[in-house]
């Protein structure tokens, strides 16, 4: 079978890339294009360590053919790294401890992004259900979810200072 | 957030420190959040080879025809690895500090001992490529009997190259520990009380799975990527294995995704080495997920027989212990693991007669191994139950029973090393303020560092 | 149907280190002409901390910031010998080795200070914030750059320090299994409160108080981090994890996360956990091994919370539905 070309915007730039039939987006973004922060815990779609966004909403990038996506709009751990600094949800995850291996730091950052992306004023609940895809072996997830909720106050603080 | 409850040995605590005792952020953090932390995986070279294994579909068999002739007509496949190629197939990890014998192959001769065995290896340009290829591969078996029960295999014929189906310990068929007399003790107790204990085995799951690159470097030496736990242990197995002298090999390390214990065996590392030399070029090996569940190394299942003599007042007066650990096919690190068992009776206790038999016991599943709480873990599940199950008995209020026993600085412990540092009487006050459980005075009084009157080593 | 309520309590000890092939770990501690500090070790971090804990323990001993110490690990061709990340062991023995390095730098350190500062070394303190002065006497220093500075470039000394710590072998007397496995022991007793439902046979851990007795928290929130999540551990294991569900038999092994079950992050229980402290004489500052224990207390003290609620006593882990249930039919099957 042929390799394919796909065209994504990968954290603001456009990208092309010749890939196989089959090729994940995971491997696509590691492989490809050498964004190694998305990590790959289970290549099953059941561990969330590889969580993106893909035009805004979450998803696992192992369980996405990135032929089926052409054009699309993704967003990694990279892209949410602004050129100073940490982005809000960032800070949230330093400053509350809420890492320990880190493998799953980067899937939990995202899967935050995305819920804040849609419901800026998280409950708790909504912070349980938003990370309930992503598997952490050290934390207890108690921390995560702490950094979450901290998280959406940063980023809301950070908005309302922008607008005023 | 953390509390530190500083009532508790004042006097002993060092006061003036800067850095240590302050929380100051995470080395590591940063490169977490930022995605930046490099893993191994995370390094990537030019025409890397992909390793994938056959996998034993047997719980115990004879191999027969191995017909590899397939797999290499699978385009990408570059190479099958067997037996005859690793230099020095026999080993067994814990050799570095004199264990014996040699009872793993790194890929089986002429048998398979349990089901997910390692048969042989298959590298190809994709991953794709190389799980197709292993696929192909036709394996005769043979089946034998298997025994999956650890005290049935303690009589059941020998099924391994060498030897019984438990580990020798000088001469013993397990590790002992003898104290004072339990016999005598049971027969002056005012009851016996006797339970059985049970455990599966349980997976690390750490998040990262598994895995290693072995990179062929210009002066003839291999760099390996890996998350072993463990690098020099790692690095020494591997040259032992390979024939090759030690600095041949370098070990890079150190990041890890979760280890838990389960990335303390030497299993990738060697075989990507290998096939690294044989093809001079670059071989990653991953467990798949599926692989890190059912073929890497669990928490050893362990069945715990207890007997205790214990007296109206509380006392326990006599502890007999008999636990089966179940390595699996391989010894791994379980003979490690089961004298670290036998070393932790009778508890923090202080147990005047204490008598435990720890066997080692092989069987035809997946080898157990190390994980948090090594060889600890089940064991206390068994000794608190145990504690609870007494108390209950003789209606006592199961913190109270344990203090009456806890262990005291200046003890002797079964295996005769004397107690100090001890802080098991505090950790139950201080369990007892958190709930609001109020102890009588004379048990809010006591403390580790004195043993007062009236209990006490007999 | 009804959710019967209980409390369970389980205290246990853990040893730091396992040495019965004798246990060493060594540490390079080296100062840069920029007046930083490397420490070079071979040790890995599985997201316990070392990496952390070995440069605090690092500036303390050296008397600098913390930010200053750099932690370079791990490869084999630059990095001394360490046996591994396991037993409880690395901040017990990395510890030691980053002391006895550091100990060793810091004499070159403030020897060179003295005779910058034409002083005696012994008058010489160090401030925590990256100067060295005369004691009493703050204004009578000179900056730890400018001492690596002068080391390099005027005395030509190398400010650095080689530590090692080794738990020497133990051999075990096989006839009486006499021996000296651990360096020393940590503490913990685990309160479990539980709901268990009688219909369903779910357990849900409604709170775990636990208290740690941990030598000396090197780091409190990375001591607390260690606790939270081995209790999360500990409930995990106690109701859920196995890779055999019908032990010994070996059918029905998962395969994935949907399979393998884990407590997710709304099966949470509520934490309250407190550290005390008593220091081991021979751990650094008095530190013992924490990270793996704490899943130990927590397992029985839900068994016998178990037994508290309902009455069944379930002696094989995990403790599933399954075997509460049939727990309960044999109780009633007794009872009617």
């Amino acid at each position: 079978m042929k390799h394919a070309v796909v065209s994504l915007t990968v954290n603001g730039a456009e990208r092309q890339m010749l890939v196989a039939p089959g090729t994940t987006l995971l491997d696509a973004l590691r492989e490809n294009q050498g964004l190694t922060g998305t990590r790959r815990g289970c290549d099953q779609g059941a561990c969330g360590a590889c969580t993106v966004l893909l035009d805004g909403r979450t998803v696992m990038s192992c369980m996405v053919p990135v032929e089926t996506i052409d054009e699309a709009r993704v967003e990694t751990i990279e892209g949410l790294t602004p050129l100073q600094g940490l982005h809000p949800i960032q800070e949230a995850f330093l400053e509350g401890f809420a890492t320990q291996c880190g493998f799953c730091t980067s899937g939990m950052i995202m899967a935050t992004a995305g819920l804040l992306a849609k419901n800026p004023h998280p409950t708790r609940d909504d912070a349980v259900r938003a990370i309930s895809g992503n598997i952490c072996r050290c934390t207890g997830y108690e921390a995560i979810i702490d950094a979450v909720l901290d998280a959406a106050q940063r980023v809301n603080a950070a908005g309302s200072a922008q607008a005023a | 957030m953390e509390k530190i409850d500083a009532s508790f040995f004042s006097a002993e605590r060092e006061a003036d420190l800067d850095v240590v005792g302050t929380s100051v952020q995470r080395a590591d953090a940063r490169g977490h959040v930022t995605g930046r932390t490099q893993f191994y995986e995370d390094v990537g070279f030019p025409g890397m080879l992909h390793l994938k294994m056959v996998r034993s579909t047997r719980h115990h068999a004879l191999i027969g025809n191995l017909d590899v002739a397939p797999a290499m007509q699978v385009p990408g496949v570059v190479r099958v690895l067997t037996h005859k190629d690793v230099p020095n197939n026999w080993y067994t990890i814990l050799k570095l500090i004199g264990v014996e014998p040699d009872d793993e192959p790194v890929l089986p001769e002429d048998r398979v001992l349990f089901m997910g065995e390692q048969i042989c290896v298959v590298l190809a340009e994709t991953p794709q490529a190389a799980l197709e290829g292993a696929r192909r591969v036709v394996v005769d078996y043979e089946d034998l009997p298997a025994v999956f029960d650890v005290e049935e295999a303690m009589t059941s014929t020998p099924f391994k190259k060498q030897g019984t189906n438990y580990f020798v310990y000088e001469g013993h068929n397990c590790r002992r520990i003898r104290f004072g007399d339990v016999d005598k003790a049971f027969a002056g107790a005012d009851h016996i009380i006797e339970h059985r204990y049970e455990s599966s085995p349980i997976e690390h799951a750490p998040t990262e799975t598994t895995g290693c690159i072995a990179k062929p470097e210009g002066n003839g030496r291999v760099t390996v990527y890996s998350n072993t736990q463990a690098l020099y242990f790692t690095l020494d197995n591997m040259a032992l294995i390979l024939g090759v002298p030690f600095n041949r090999l370098r070990l890079v390390g150190g990041t890890v995704g979760g280890g838990f214990g389960g990335k303390v065996d030497v299993m990738v590392e060697p075989i990507a080495a290998l096939g690294a030399m044989l093809t001079n070029r670059p071989v990653k090996y991953a467990y798949s997920r599926a692989e890190e569940m059912q073929v890497s190394s669990p928490r050893a299942a362990e069945r715990i027989y207890i007997k205790d003599g214990v007296m109206k007042d509380g006392r326990i007066i006599a502890r007999k212990v008999t636990l089966y650990v179940d390595a699996g096919a391989y010894c791994r690190h379980s003979t490690y693991g089961t004298t670290k068992a036998a070393a932790h009776m009778p508890g923090p206790y202080t147990i005047p007669n204490v008598h435990v038999d720890a066997y080692c016991v092989y069987t035809n599943r997946t080898p157990s191994s190390a994980m948090r709480g090594f060889g600890v873990t089940i064991g206390d599940f068994a000794l608190e139950s145990q504690m609870d199950q007494v108390a209950r008995f003789l209606g006592m209020d199961p913190m109270q029973l344990r203090l009456i026993n806890a262990y005291r600085d200046g003890d002797m412990k079964a295996h005769r090393k004397k107690v100090e540092g001890a802080a098991l009487v505090e950790v139950i006050q201080a369990a007892a303020k958190q709930t609001g459980h109020s102890l009588p005075p004379e048990f809010a009084s006591m403390s580790s560092l004195k043993r007062e009157a009236g209990h006490g080593q007999a | 149907m009804a959710r019967l309520r209980g409390r369970g309590v389980a205290a246990v000890n853990y040893p730091t280190g396992m040495n019965l092939g004798g246990d060493p770990s060594q540490a390079l501690v080296h100062a840069t002409t920029t007046g930083s500090f490397v420490i070079t070790l071979s040790s890995v971090d599985l997201g316990q901390g070392i990496k952390t804990v070995a440069a605090q323990i690092c500036a303390e001993a050296l008397g600098v910031p913390y930010d200053t110490v750099m932690v370079d690990t791990a490869d084999t061709d630059t990095g001394p010998h360490c046996m591994g990340t396991f037993a409880s062991r690395g901040t017990h023995r990395i510890g030691n080795a980053v002391i006895m390095a550091a100990r060793e730098a810091r004499e070159v350190l403030m020897s060179i200070a003295a005779t910058e500062l034409e002083v005696d070394a012994g008058d010489l303190v160090t401030d925590g914030k990256g100067r060295i002065h005369v004691n009493g006497a703050p204004d009578k220093g000179i900056a730890v750059l400018d001492v690596a500075l002068a080391a390099h470039f005027k005395h030509g000394k190398t400010i650095s320090g080689r530590g090692i710590f080794l738990k020497p072998k133990s051999e075990v007397v096989p006839e009486t299994g006499e021996m000296d496995p651990d360096s020393c022991q940590a503490h913990a007793c685990t309160v479990a409160e539980v709901e268990v439902d009688d219909e369903t046979g779910e357990v849900a851990v409604l709170k775990m108080t636990n208290a740690y007795e941990i030598g000396r928290a090197v780091n409190p929130a990375l001591a607390h981090q260690q606790i939270v999540g081995g209790a999360w551990m500990g409930i995990s294991h106690a109701l859920y994890e196995t890779t055999e569900p019908y032990y010994p038999d070996r059918s029905h092994g998962p395969l994935d996360f949907s399979e393998y079950l884990m407590p997710g992050p709304g099966d949470l229980a509520e934490m309250d956990s407190v550290i005390i402290e008593r220091p081991a004489s021979n751990g650094p500052y008095g530190a013992k091994g924490i990270g793996e224990m704490t899943a130990n207390s927590p397992i029985p003290a839900i068994a016998n919370a178990i037994f508290d609620a309902c009455g069944v006593r379930v002696t094989s882990m995990p403790i599933t539905p399954e075997k509460i249930l049939r727990g309960l039919d044999a109780l009633r099957g007794r009872t009617n």
